[in-house]
């Protein structure tokens, strides 16, 4: 297939999908009696320098969000536990560093191992459950998220401080913060100094999944497990590590924002990132540079659907609906190329089996 | 992909029909005369009283229904994550539905909102072949958007509603047996070993019993019917279980899988509507409170088998509605019942010659046992755990045993490789 045929069957999928999208989502509004066209002016207008900043951070931490995810769905292990994998982590980081027991940034590498840790432990115990007792990672992830609410909100109570309406964990001290960056010159929005983390943990992902034995144990598992069983691979062993790296990873999501501007762990911490990472996953296909993108995207979208109310009487969660009908049409779009892209190859070498033939029957004769 | 990892299912065949309902009315009379031996050992009277024991009802039927939702799709091949989706699809058709036209075209809403999310889900699984999971992922996103999108145009403006949250609805009719429940309250009163706990299950089935609760019963033993007993049954299943080879026999594959994943949804739907009008007085955001991955659960639980399933409900159920009614001190005697359900099951894993998972449950069944003998009362943050912890442990020690179907979450293309 030629390059061009190529690339043009790659973009083709998000561009279905988005269009899709997109008419749902004006399909929906009118239904409402809401006006689309408000909408869209509001949506695609360019975003102030705050707006973009903001999206800078939150693209960072749903990247960290849906690569956790997608390290167990590159090998069909579906993790649905990145939010109490994110809760527990950013919890158990966030009272570690509070207690000050390093001086400086010695305490902030220390508190963003433990938060690792505690997403991997929590991750773990999914694994644990999946490959001694067959229960599957989908449900038992999904009754660890709800666990670890509870769990959180208890350990809160009994280690944290009351501050008015919320409850807090000691905060950190000042020389463990991590400097925030100006980004856009003047404008008082700051990118939180841990973004990098997403940068870094991208590369080690896309290095790891091509260039090492694990990754490619990892990507074997996922595309056909008895291929890879008799290439000699441990998938229950791979199970339990993909686990437990996909909780480290989750464990991450949390610190940007916790080094750089909360300091401390409240009971008003943000839900639904890890759900989100998950859509993310899904729209990037798992890979690190479409994980990127969907990252992008989702939080252009978050950060652009925010002034909806004020500015067309719309409600915000109308954006859900257009990230989870970009989510649902990206996969499918995906599948429906990918038959086509079967019946084209098909097609192809039936053609030069053809032609092979013809020229041999005429040398025969 | 598959719902109990695949590794631990023996293609072999289901259990022997013979005997076992006598076998699942035996284990219920099992668990009630442990709950009674425990309701004295403790005192916590509540643990079998009548208020306790239809906060448990109505706390299990939605969990049921989504159940059923998931023996429907599951039983023709199709994992249904989307369950917990359909339902909060369900609780937004109840809250609209009941507002303006009342309960039953209320019930007719919910199940077309649920029908809606179920044939999306159809769409994408078998007509396009995407993953299961992640196209009922993609699903739970959506509807989650969709409802708190239309909740506040449907009813922020309305007198006693808001952007979240509908005004409270009509509720559907209840019925009370003359005669028996007054004799079975009396009964209950008393306090006798295992037979007032008996009474006090017929009080409960008998006073103020919601309406929707008998249909969602009867939806339940009909679906055994319907699936278990009738050539569509066969067909349906047989979708499940080898799809090319039904196909061989000229059934439409397609078909019986649209089918039914959309009724997957139509029942989620219903168990949305029963949360919206019966366990609380209308739609308010976040309703299904994860209660749609629970019927998954339970219905794992139960062997892919309504009546293994509505006993996992059950079970769910008490330990939501002990919570509900009894708060930390009623959890607290239910860790007892734990203890002692465990080293039950270590004497069993002993007697079957497992040394070391024995060894394991009784540890495990000690600690129980030291933490209920050393505290008083559970922190309210761990009883509302207790149904997610409940869920795990039962699957934990249950999934062993368990048969889904053969072709279970497969991909299924016509004229494909069997």
């Amino acid at each position: 297939m030629s390059l061009g045929r190529r690339v043009l069957l790659g973009a083709a999928a998000p561009v279905l999908a988005s269009v899709v999208a997109a008419i749902v989502t004006s399909v929906v509004l009118l239904g409402s009696g809401d006006s689309p066209v408000e909408f869209w002016q509001v949506v695609l207008s360019v975003p102030d320098a705050r707006q973009f900043v903001n999206i800078v951070n939150v693209s960072a931490i749903l990247y960290l969000s849906g690569l956790a995810a997608a390290i167990g769905f590159r090998m069909n292990l579906f993790n649905i536990g990145v939010e109490g994998q994110y809760r527990v982590a950013t919890f158990a980081g966030a009272f570690f560093a509070g207690q000050a027991f390093l001086p400086g940034y010695l305490n902030t590498a220390a508190a963003i191992v433990v938060a690792m840790a505690a997403g991997a432990a929590w991750a773990g115990i999914a694994a644990l459950l999946r490959v001694t007792r067959g229960v599957s990672e989908v449900i038992s992830t999904i009754m660890l998220n709800a666990i670890a609410l509870s769990l959180v909100a208890y350990l809160l109570r009994e280690f944290g401080n009351r501050e008015g309406q919320t409850i807090v964990t000691d905060q950190i001290q000042q020389s463990s913060w991590v400097p925030n960056f100006t980004l856009v010159p003047g404008e008082d929005t700051k990118v939180y100094g841990l973004v990098f983390l997403a940068l870094v943990a991208g590369v080690a992902f896309a290095v790891v999944l091509s260039r090492t034995r694990f990754g490619f144990e990892l990507r074997a598992t996922g595309q056909s497990e008895s291929a890879a069983v008799a290439s000699g691979v441990n998938v229950r062993r791979m199970v339990v590590y993909a686990m437990l790296l996909s909780g480290a990873v989750a464990g991450l999501i949390g610190m940007p924002e916790l080094f750089g501007a909360s300091h401390a762990f409240g009971s008003t911490i943000q839900t639904g990132i890890g759900f989100t990472g998950i859509a993310v996953a899904l729209l990037g296909r798992n890979r690190p540079i479409g994980i990127a993108i969907g990252a992008l995207v989702f939080a252009y979208l978050a950060q652009q659907s925010s002034p909806l109310g004020i500015e067309a009487d719309i409600s915000p969660e109308i954006i859900a609906v257009t990230q989870g009908v970009v989510v649902l049409s990206v996969v499918i779009a995906y599948e429906v190329i990918r038959r086509y892209q079967v019946r084209l190859e098909q097609a192809q070498v039936a053609d030069t089996l053809r032609r092979e033939r013809a020229a041999g029957q005429e040398v025969s004769a | 992909m598959s719902v109990v990892a695949r590794e631990h299912t023996a293609p072999g065949t289901d259990e022997p029909r013979f005997g076992r309902g006598a076998r699942l009315w035996l284990y219920a009379l099992g668990a009630l005369v442990a709950v009674s031996a425990v309701r004295l050992i403790t005192g916590a009277d509540q643990l079998t009283s009548t208020g306790t024991l239809q906060a448990a009802i109505v706390a299990a039927i939605p969990i049921a229904l989504a159940g059923l939702g998931g023996l429907w799709s599951e039983r023709a091949g199709v994992v249904n994550i989307g369950l917990e989706g359909m339902m909060i699809l369900g609780t937004l058709g109840a809250g609209y539905y009941t507002y303006y036209q009342g309960v039953w075209v209320g019930l007719a809403g919910a199940m077309l909102f649920g029908a809606i999310g179920g044939a999306l889900h159809a769409l994408a699984t078998v007509v396009f072949a995407v993953d299961h999971i992640v196209s009922g992922v993609a699903i739970n996103i959506i509807a989650a958007g969709v409802a708190a999108f239309l909740a506040e145009v449907f009813f922020a403006g309305l007198e006693g509603g808001g952007p979240t949250q509908s005004p409270s609805l009509d509720r559907p009719p209840e019925i009370t047996v003359p005669g028996v429940s007054d004799a079975a309250a009396g009964i209950a009163d008393n306090g006798w070993f295992v037979v007032s706990d008996l009474a006090a299950v017929v009080n409960a089935l008998t006073e103020d019993l919601s309406v929707f609760t008998l249909l969602a019963l009867m939806a339940i033993f009909g679906t055994g019917w319907l699936l278990w007993y009738t050539p569509f049954g066969l067909r349906l299943r047989s979708c499940g279980e080898a799809p090319y080879s039904a196909e061989s026999l000229g059934v439409n594959v397609y078909r019986y899988k649209f089918i039914a994943v959309t009724l997957s949804g139509v029942f989620a739907g219903f168990g949305g509507c029963y949360l919206a009008v019966v366990a609380s007085s209308g739609y308010a955001n976040g309703l299904s409170g994860n209660r749609g991955y629970i019927g998954l659960a339970a219905m794992i639980f139960g062997n892919w088998r309504p009546g293994g399933l509505l006993a996992g409900s059950v079970l769910f159920g008490y330990s939501e509605g002990a919570r509900l009614r009894g708060g930390g001190e009623l959890v607290h005697a239910l860790l007892l019942l734990l203890a002692i359900g465990l080293f039950g099951l270590a004497v069993w894993q002993l007697y079957r010659g497992f040394r070391i998972s024995a060894a394991l449950t009784g540890v495990v069944a000690a600690g129980v046992l030291w933490w209920f003998v050393a505290t008083d009362s559970i922190p309210a943050d761990f009883t509302e755990m207790t149904p997610y912890v409940a869920t795990l442990l039962v699957l934990a020690l249950a999934s062993q045993r368990l048969r889904m179907p053969a072709a279970d979450g497969l991909p299924y293309r016509r004229g494909g490789v069997g």
